[in-house]
């Protein structure tokens, strides 16, 4: 069966590819930083279930001790100047645009077709992770075609693929740090402690306050556990259930969408939602870390502040 | 009683982040506060962070895009979806990014919500149409101005993903509010959340839309 072991594998072989080519580029200052970092994501994508818990968690402590004291940096591989490339663009015209949907197209078909006709009928893939492995093949497939027409360097691929991954760095990594936290703050009960802080702010006999302190709540949780999962459990013992559904006799459905959604803005909103705001920040070479989240914060508000309406006027008809 | 130290965790990662330290550090350091708080022997809280890591893998996943990203950068992809944008006349880069919130609301909504994002369509395709439009608006951009349309590329995104995806039924989000709830004794069908979930979505698009819309004013205002 496929799944994601199989997308391990993938993936660990281009973490190991980038780690050797990043050892073997004299121009990089910091080359050896660069393949120890990538060869610790090698390792664990290829070898996470063989080195037991701690070999994983001596790994994090590397990979956040190489990130942490500046051992890692932007790489320069060989690649096309900006003239050349408006140049290519001008000779391949639109048809530059086939290989780029590829991907989007085999993973939206193969989802579709997997899920809708008989092709799923085998349970061939894992449960749950089509689009995963479709987005996999299409990864594949562009790569195939692109050689094909374009028949650019042997090498390109991973000397392409390292530039923009030393260009995002640690930014990589971060999002799995901080589910990884997540595990941690659950452990140790951090959920335990913001649900009481929760209902001592609460105002007694005002439906539309404990509303108002849900959703404020669900928000602010997801802000500091950087993941909306992790705060609805918490403000729904806290307050969802107990109050808005069973003193008050809201709908549990609407409490519980919209509440979700409500944690939503506070993604928005948060850099511990790395993957979502600092990656993209990185990805995109903004200068200030924060830039999309300022760019979110003016739509996250009203959102919040229509959620939280929305809650008091459906639950309570 | 509540027990309320292992909030000195959270603390820490928030005062990490407000002084702009390193968030490796960060985050490794309030890990292993928080498990030694939660009463864990060091390597213990090492061993947990350490499975947690591992469990979470599937994140790491959507990296193996990067080297078809790159391929086509060098065959000169970006500029050619600024090239196509410059064609158009009546493109802007508010009407752009709308077109592609409503696109990636709809594709959220009926599950396809891994097909789009920021490493596959963010920075290959919709960032440098952004910035080609906004350009044709305003003329030459200044560094700021470009910054600002490049966080609306990836911001746009966000808001897509997150108001359209809770529509599909079989998503985690809303398995885990249906989880949730049945351990209180409320079963709820997964659609009848779902359904719930169409209000916001319409509100998020015509919050951002209106957003975008005033991106475009203040682009050509301040242009020529």
């Amino acid at each position: 069966m496929i799944g994601l072991h199989t997308l391990y594998l993938l993936a660990g072989a281009m973490f190991a590819a980038f780690a050797l080519l990043s050892a073997l580029d004299r121009s990089h200052p910091k080359r050896f930083g660069n393949a120890a970092f990538w060869g610790l994501m090698a390792l664990s994508l290829l070898g996470g279930d063989a080195i037991g818990d701690l070999g994983n968690g001596l790994l994090v402590l590397g990979l956040a001790g190489l990130a942490g004291f500046g051992f890692i940096g932007r790489s320069n591989p060989a690649t096309t100047t900006m003239a050349e490339r408006e140049v290519s663009s001008e000779q391949l015209g639109n048809r530059l645009f086939l290989p780029a949907l590829i991907i989007p197209v085999t993973a939206l078909l193969g989802t579709l077709a997997y899920n809708y006709t008989l092709l799923g009928g085998t349970g061939w893939i894992e449960a749950k992770r089509e689009t995963y492995v479709f987005l996999g093949l299409g990864v594949l497939l562009a790569i195939g075609a692109i050689f094909a027409w374009l028949r650019p360097p042997a090498l390109a691929p991973l000397q392409e693929g390292r530039r923009l991954i030393d260009a995002i760095g640690w930014a990589a990594v971060l999002p799995q740090m901080l589910a990884s936290l997540g595990v941690l703050f659950a452990a140790a009960g951090v959920g335990d402690a913001i649900g009481s802080l929760t209902r001592m702010v609460i105002p007694d006999g005002s439906i539309f306050l404990t509303v108002a302190v849900f959703g404020l709540g669900m928000a602010i949780f997801t802000m500091v556990m950087g993941n909306a999962f992790a705060a609805f459990p918490v403000m729904a013992a806290a307050i969802g259930v107990p109050l808005l559904i069973k003193q008050y006799g809201g709908d549990p459905a609407v409490v519980g969408a919209i509440g979700m959604l409500a944690g939503f803005c506070g993604t928005l909103m948060t850099p511990m939602a790395a993957n979502f705001n600092l990656v993209p920040a990185a990805l995109l070479e903004l200068k200030d870390q924060y830039g999309v989240i300022r760019a979110q914060i003016a739509t996250a508000l009203p959102l919040l502040a229509i959620n939280i309406l929305l809650i008091y006027v459906a639950a309570f008809r | 009683m509540i027990n309320y130290w292992p909030l000195i965790g959270i603390a820490l990662v928030v005062a990490g982040f407000a002084l702009k330290l390193n968030p490796m550090l960060v985050v490794t350091a309030s890990a292993i506060v928080t498990g030694l708080i939660a009463g864990m022997g060091p390597v213990e809280v090492v061993e947990t962070f350490g499975k947690a890591f591992n469990d979470n893998r599937i994140i790491a996943i959507v990296w193996i895009v990067l080297p078809v990203v790159g391929l086509l950068e060098r065959f000169g992809l970006q500029q050619r979806a600024a090239a196509v944008i410059r064609s158009l006349r009546n493109a802007t880069t508010g009407r752009l990014l709308i077109l592609y919130l409503l696109y990636r609301q709809l594709t959220a909504a009926i599950g396809l919500h891994s097909t789009a994002g920021h490493p596959q369509t963010v920075r290959p395709l919709v960032a440098p149409m952004a910035l080609a439009a906004a350009e044709k608006q305003h003329g030459e951009l200044s560094e700021a101005d470009a910054e600002e349309v490049k966080a609306f590329a990836a911001a746009t995104d966000n808001v897509g993903l997150f108001f359209g995806e809770d529509i599909f039924f079989a998503i985690g989000s809303i398995v885990l509010i249906q989880q949730t709830l049945v351990t209180y004794g409320y079963n709820l069908a997964p659609l009848e959340l779902a359904l719930w979930a169409i209000p916001t979505a319409i509100a998020a698009f015509v919050i951002h839309s209106f957003r975008l819309m005033l991106l475009d004013r203040r682009l050509a205002r301040n242009g020529r």
